[in-house]
């Protein structure tokens, strides 16, 4: 057997930090997606800017903050602690908290374009068909921005999936709790594992084509809006 | 009865229209591009809001800034016909068409499907989708998904201007039966001369953001002081009363509304009592002294003289007349002015060369 009983948990750790997080980012992402989308407001910018930070910020940059934040001396640490959950560093729940921050702007930005792209007509034509904002949303934009929601999903699975600094930084390496794959294939390297590195780190350039190639090849010529 | 009362100003456009219409029939409103008419269609959907406004249609208020009312465009039991017809095209017709209808309570429901889809001629394409439809079915799709919510009053933003000319007389036929058919008033916007006399009953003529103008069309459109007037398709619209018809010649006589003139146009037979619609132009309109009676001219009407002006050529003038309490306009040279004499009060008689049946 190539891969170790330790490495299948790393695995089985990584898909569940990548979905849970996936789902969260659904969930909080659309309506701030919706709002950029949307508003004219002049913290359309700000916030904006603050989404896509991640994308330009080097892990370790995020992952710092967090530790400090989620520290015992942090707000946010101060915060748990009050709620009697101690501080959510080197735990599951904070490798969730900063995959949600960190892959927020793969969720966000697709949502954000597919929503952008649907315009307002359709929804004055559903208001004018006496649906109501939240009908108007079930009925019309979700439809209409399923290829922006597909796409959102795939980036933000894969994206946390491909996470290492900020894991490093704000959960270590506790087997089955933080120890990702990223995390499994350093221990391997650093320890002259190289074989095992191999079959972790080929199942992860097999995968991450797998997840694009599904990706690229579902975007046909878009329907058109008529 | 239609009130209509908003304030709203934007950058450079300002539009502030007070306006009581009437509560049934189609009321056009008419201006060029720029002049605040879809604004003021959208500010009564609900789309936009005037800052100051107020908006009943006949029982329901819609809005009332005073009071601090605005419903929202869902809660307005209104009908809305996009200048594209905007179907959505993630559903089926039939789903598109079902949109509104699921929305609208059993009890409330006045329009039903196998009406609409008759009214419309869209029963054969339920199935498809929106994206393999011509443009002008796709617009009868929307005007009965419009329809299906019942509403109180239906407006109409621009319905043909994205369509070519074929396209828009295979819709008008139609728009011509829900005004025949349905009970529920229309407001729609056009800048189209032509659509506005083939089928609205009262004009509301915008510019700048005002109305210069509110009232019945044949009345509005003979009136000197606006602009309509100037234009090169410049005429009256009139309807008449089916009163006889002539086999032989295949010409049919019409009675004008409220007085024993007539005219006869060549057209297909037509029921005893029955309207039409029919447009005479300013520039086929001649007046003659007499009524002369050796002339290829059909119709010759008594008339008096009621304003005159100049054209927008220094040859022409334009001028109103009275026919029995029809107006209409003739379009004649200054030299032929000079030479009848023209004045106000004057009777004579107005040869009509061409008489364009609109419906």
């Amino acid at each position: 057997m190539p891969l170790s009983s330790a490495d299948f948990s790393a695995i089985w750790l990584t898909l569940q930090l990548a979905s849970l997080t996936t789902v969260i980012l659904l969930i909080i992402g659309t309506p701030i997606a919706l709002w950029l989308s949307r508003t004219r407001s002049w913290w359309r910018g700000p916030i904006g800017a603050v989404v896509a930070l991640p994308l330009v910020l080097p892990p370790t940059v995020i992952g710092f903050y967090l530790l400090l934040t989620m520290g015992p001396n942090g707000y946010f640490g101060q915060f748990t602690q009050w709620l009697g959950l101690g501080t959510l560093t080197f735990s599951f729940a904070g490798l969730v908290m900063g995959s949600v921050i960190y892959s927020m702007p793969f969720v966000v930005q697709p949502l954000q374009n597919a929503f952008s792209a649907i315009g307002t007509r359709p929804l004055e034509v559903a208001a004018t068909l006496r649906a109501n904002p939240w009908d108007t949303f079930f009925s019309v934009i979700l439809p209409l921005a399923r290829p922006g929601f597909i796409t959102a999903s795939i980036l933000g699975f894969a994206h946390t999936v491909g996470e290492f600094g900020v894991v490093l930084m704000i959960g270590g390496n506790i087997p089955n709790k933080t120890r990702v794959v990223s995390v499994q294939i350093y221990d391997h390297v650093e320890a002259m594992e190289y074989a095992q590195a191999h079959w972790l780190a080929g199942s992860m350039v097999v995968f991450s084509f797998l997840v694009l190639l599904a990706l690229y090849s579902s975007r046909k010529t878009k329907a058109g809006w008529s | 009865m239609i009130e209509v009362r908003l304030q709203l100003k934007y950058s450079g456009f300002a539009l502030d229209v007070d306006l009581q219409l009437p509560g049934r029939g189609v009321t056009a409103l008419y201006g060029h591009s720029g002049s605040g008419k879809t604004t003021c269609l959208r500010c009564i959907a609900g789309l936009e809001r005037a800052e100051e406004g107020f908006v009943q249609i006949n029982d329901e208020v819609w809005q009332d800034s005073r009071k601090g009312l605005f419903l929202p465009p869902h809660k307005r039991a209104l009908g809305y016909v996009f200048q594209e017809a905007s179907l959505f095209p993630h559903l089926s017709v039939l789903a598109n068409l079902e949109f509104g209808l699921k929305r609208i309570p059993r009890q409330q429901r006045r329009v039903d499907m196998a009406h609409a889809t008759e009214l419309l001629g869209i029963g054969h394409l339920l199935d498809r989708h929106p994206q393999h439809l011509s443009g002008g079915e796709r617009q009868r799709i929307g005007i009965a998904r419009a329809l299906l919510t019942s509403p109180s009053l239906l407006l109409m933003d621009e319905p043909l201007a994205a369509l070519d000319s074929k396209r828009k007389s295979e819709i008008l036929p139609y728009l011509e039966r829900l005004h025949d058919e349905l009970e529920i008033p229309v407001l729609y916007v056009s800048h189209a001369q032509d659509e506005v006399a083939r089928l609205a009953d009262h004009i509301v003529l915008l510019s700048d953001g005002k109305a210069l103008a509110s009232g019945p069309i044949g009345e509005t459109l003979a009136r000197l002081d606006l602009p309509m007037a100037l234009g090169d398709d410049a005429g009256v619209v009139i309807n008449g009363t089916v009163c006889a018809y002539d086999e032989h010649y295949q010409l049919l006589t019409l009675q004008l509304p409220a007085s024993q003139l007539q005219m006869r146009v060549a057209h297909a037979p037509l029921a005893l009592g029955k309207q039409l619609r029919f447009k005479i132009q300013a520039r086929d309109v001649s007046l003659s002294l007499q009524a002369e009676e050796h002339s290829s001219i059909l119709n010759r009407l008594p008339v008096t003289v009621t304003q005159e002006i100049p054209a927008d050529n220094a040859a022409h003038v334009l001028v109103s007349l009275d026919a029995a309490g029809t107006p209409l306009l003739a379009r004649i040279t200054r030299y032929s002015r000079d030479q009848l004499q023209l004045h106000p009060g004057q009777t004579l008689w107005a040869q009509i060369k061409a008489v364009a049946v609109l419906a």
